[in-house]
């Protein structure tokens, strides 16, 4: 199971996605997460689905690869779905349980509102899978560089999130090694009666905690006896570059949001 | 027990682009109360290997046969826990897997597990506890407050206590001082003695193999390179080294007296004290 969570990984490939300026995918990603909430029919979110796509294809990321990873939040969209549809009551009742009426309206939200939240975990996954955690930070950091004048720390945000992104697939690698130290003592994670898999989580999370405590301080003991005092006058030795795809793909986005405001019903 | 691997293959994370082969074409057979070393480099599949051994992987090809049960791919299994309780992993550092508030509790884990009565359980973890060299008056401490040798031990002692017919070891000493590493080795091997206790040990530890165990596997880039007694393993001691694996510091020695003094050697020998007669008994042959 662990195996397919495809969330925080990076895919070394080389595409046209993958080259691109991190700065440039992070602008493209936050603007993109803004004018999901514009798509109100079915052709601004036909539109945006066609242009998921697109960046799905060019990213050549196989595609059975990134479906399967959404297969973990599955749970979380159905979940969506049906509170929409039990409880949202708009429009005409197309079906009447007697106990339970689904409105017309309620369903329409449902459905647009799940697609919403996987296009979103799409896009925002493949930001992740083509771009190496350590460029995402770059990126961050410069993006973010104006607030340092007013004291933000960004420098110590961008290093938090590297190395929050750094450590979910050792945390996963430890959590699947404990799980399987366990099973071999008789816990069974998978099957069983609700209430025992639920107690079986403290077993898995205990040796976690405790592994996790102990890398927190390694890390820093090490951080230190290499020298680091935090941002100040630090060189970079990966530098950056902004090609004309960048500003392309970001003028894309631009047509897109026009797009949008155009067939957008009110 | 008996345990058999047949061509068995496996292929960590099947169809993403992370898609690595892990091992291939793996035929052994461990038979019961027998004590197999299993070497390799890091990476050459080991740790994949042992998994096997009780279902907590399942081959992506081939078949493993525990006992009565047949584990194959692209079939559901249930009901595994049977052969959990008869086939104990040790895995690698098994102290990460400690968790409960006291000693005691932690080693009961997994017979309670196993449905063992809590009373019986007690008696089994003193029990065990006794066997990896640890006072009682630890069963009421948490196990967070004990050395890492100690903790070792303790983590051990759980595996123990669960009484498997199969004792699965997967680099139990690694990390440990050479006191407490021929301590506990000697334990296992006791137990195996005394007990009849099938042994899987892997190691990177060509003494340990050649002292302790009847049958040698030797693993390389994902699937068995040689198998055979510790004798015939290392009467080619230059296959191995071709490998760049070990060999035992006394077939090296043997090695370097034959190059340099052109003596010859029947057969390898394992323990110092072979060595010492053979050397002797080459001495007195060559000045007769």
């Amino acid at each position: 199971m662990l195996d397919k969570m495809i969330f925080g990984r990076y895919v070394p490939l080389d595409s046209l996605v993958h080259r691109m300026d991190p700065r440039s995918k992070l602008l493209l990603v936050f603007f993109f997460v803004c004018i999901v909430f514009l798509a109100n029919n079915l052709i601004t979110y036909g539109i945006l689905a066609v242009f998921t796509l697109a960046l799905i294809a060019l990213s050549k990321i196989p595609a059975r690869f990134l479906f399967n990873g959404l297969k973990p939040i599955l749970f979380l969209i159905l979940f969506t779905l049906l509170l929409h549809i039990l409880f949202t009551k708009e429009g005409d009742v197309i079906y009447d349980f007697g106990f339970i009426e689904i409105y017309e309206g309620g369903l329409r939200q449902g459905l647009y509102i799940s697609f919403r939240f996987t296009l979103l975990i799409l896009v925002t996954s493949l930001l992740t899978l083509t771009t190496s955690p350590i460029s995402i930070t770059d990126g961050l950091e410069q993006l973010l560089g104006p607030l340092k004048k007013w004291k933000m720390p960004v420098h110590e945000l961008a290093l938090m999130m590297s190395i929050s992104l750094r450590f979910i697939p050792t945390l996963m690698e430890e959590t699947e090694k404990i799980m399987k130290a366990q099973t071999a003592r008789g816990v069974d994670f998978t099957s069983g009666p609700i209430k025992e898999r639920v107690k079986s989580i403290v077993p898995l999370l205990v040796p976690l905690f405790v592994s996790s405590f102990k890398r927190a301080e390694e890390l820093a003991i090490a951080m230190e006896a290499r020298g680091y005092r935090g941002g100040e006058g630090r060189t970079k030795y990966r530098q950056l570059s902004w090609h004309a795809v960048d500003t392309l793909l970001l003028c894309t986005l631009a047509v897109l949001t026009i797009l949008l405001l155009l067939f957008r019903s009110y | 027990m008996r345990i058999e691997l047949q061509d068995v293959e496996y292929r960590y994370q099947m169809n993403t682009p992370f898609e690595s082969l892990a091992i291939h074409d793996v035929n052994i057979e461990i038979n019961p109360g027998s004590y197999v070393a299993i070497i390799g480099h890091t990476g050459s599949g080991k740790s994949t290997l042992l998994q096997h051994l009780n279902a907590l992987i399942k081959p992506t090809k081939g078949r493993v046969i525990i006992g009565e049960r047949t584990i194959e791919s692209g079939r559901k299994e249930k009901q595994l826990r049977p052969i959990r309780q008869k086939v104990g992993i040790v895995f690698q550092f098994p102290e990460h897997q400690l968790f409960e508030e006291t000693v005691e509790k932690d080693i009961c884990f997994g017979p309670v597990n196993f449905g063992i009565p809590k009373e019986e359980a007690k008696i089994r973890a003193r029990k065990a506890l006794k066997q990896v060299g640890l006072a009682e008056e630890i069963l009421e401490k948490s196990p967070f407050d004990l050395s890492g040798g100690q903790m070792r031990r303790v983590a051990i002692a759980g595996m123990l206590a669960m009484q498997p017919e199969v004792l699965v070891l997967d680099e139990p000493t690694a990390g440990l001082d050479p006191r407490g590493r021929k301590e506990i080795m000697d334990m296992f091997y006791q137990l195996h003695k005394e007990q009849g206790m099938t042994t899987v040990l892997v190691t990177h530890s060509m003494e340990d193999a050649a002292r302790y165990a009847d049958e040698i596997v030797i693993m390389h880039q994902g699937t068995v390179y040689q198998k055979g007694t510790p004798f015939e393993i290392f009467s080619q001691p230059e296959q191995l080294m071709e490998l760049g694996l070990d060999v035992p510091d006394t077939v090296r020695v043997q090695l370097k007296l034959q190059k340099e003094l052109g003596v010859r050697f029947d057969h390898p020998c394992l323990s110092i004290e072979d060595l010492a007669l053979e050397v002797k008994r080459v001495m007195e042959r060559g000045s007769r």
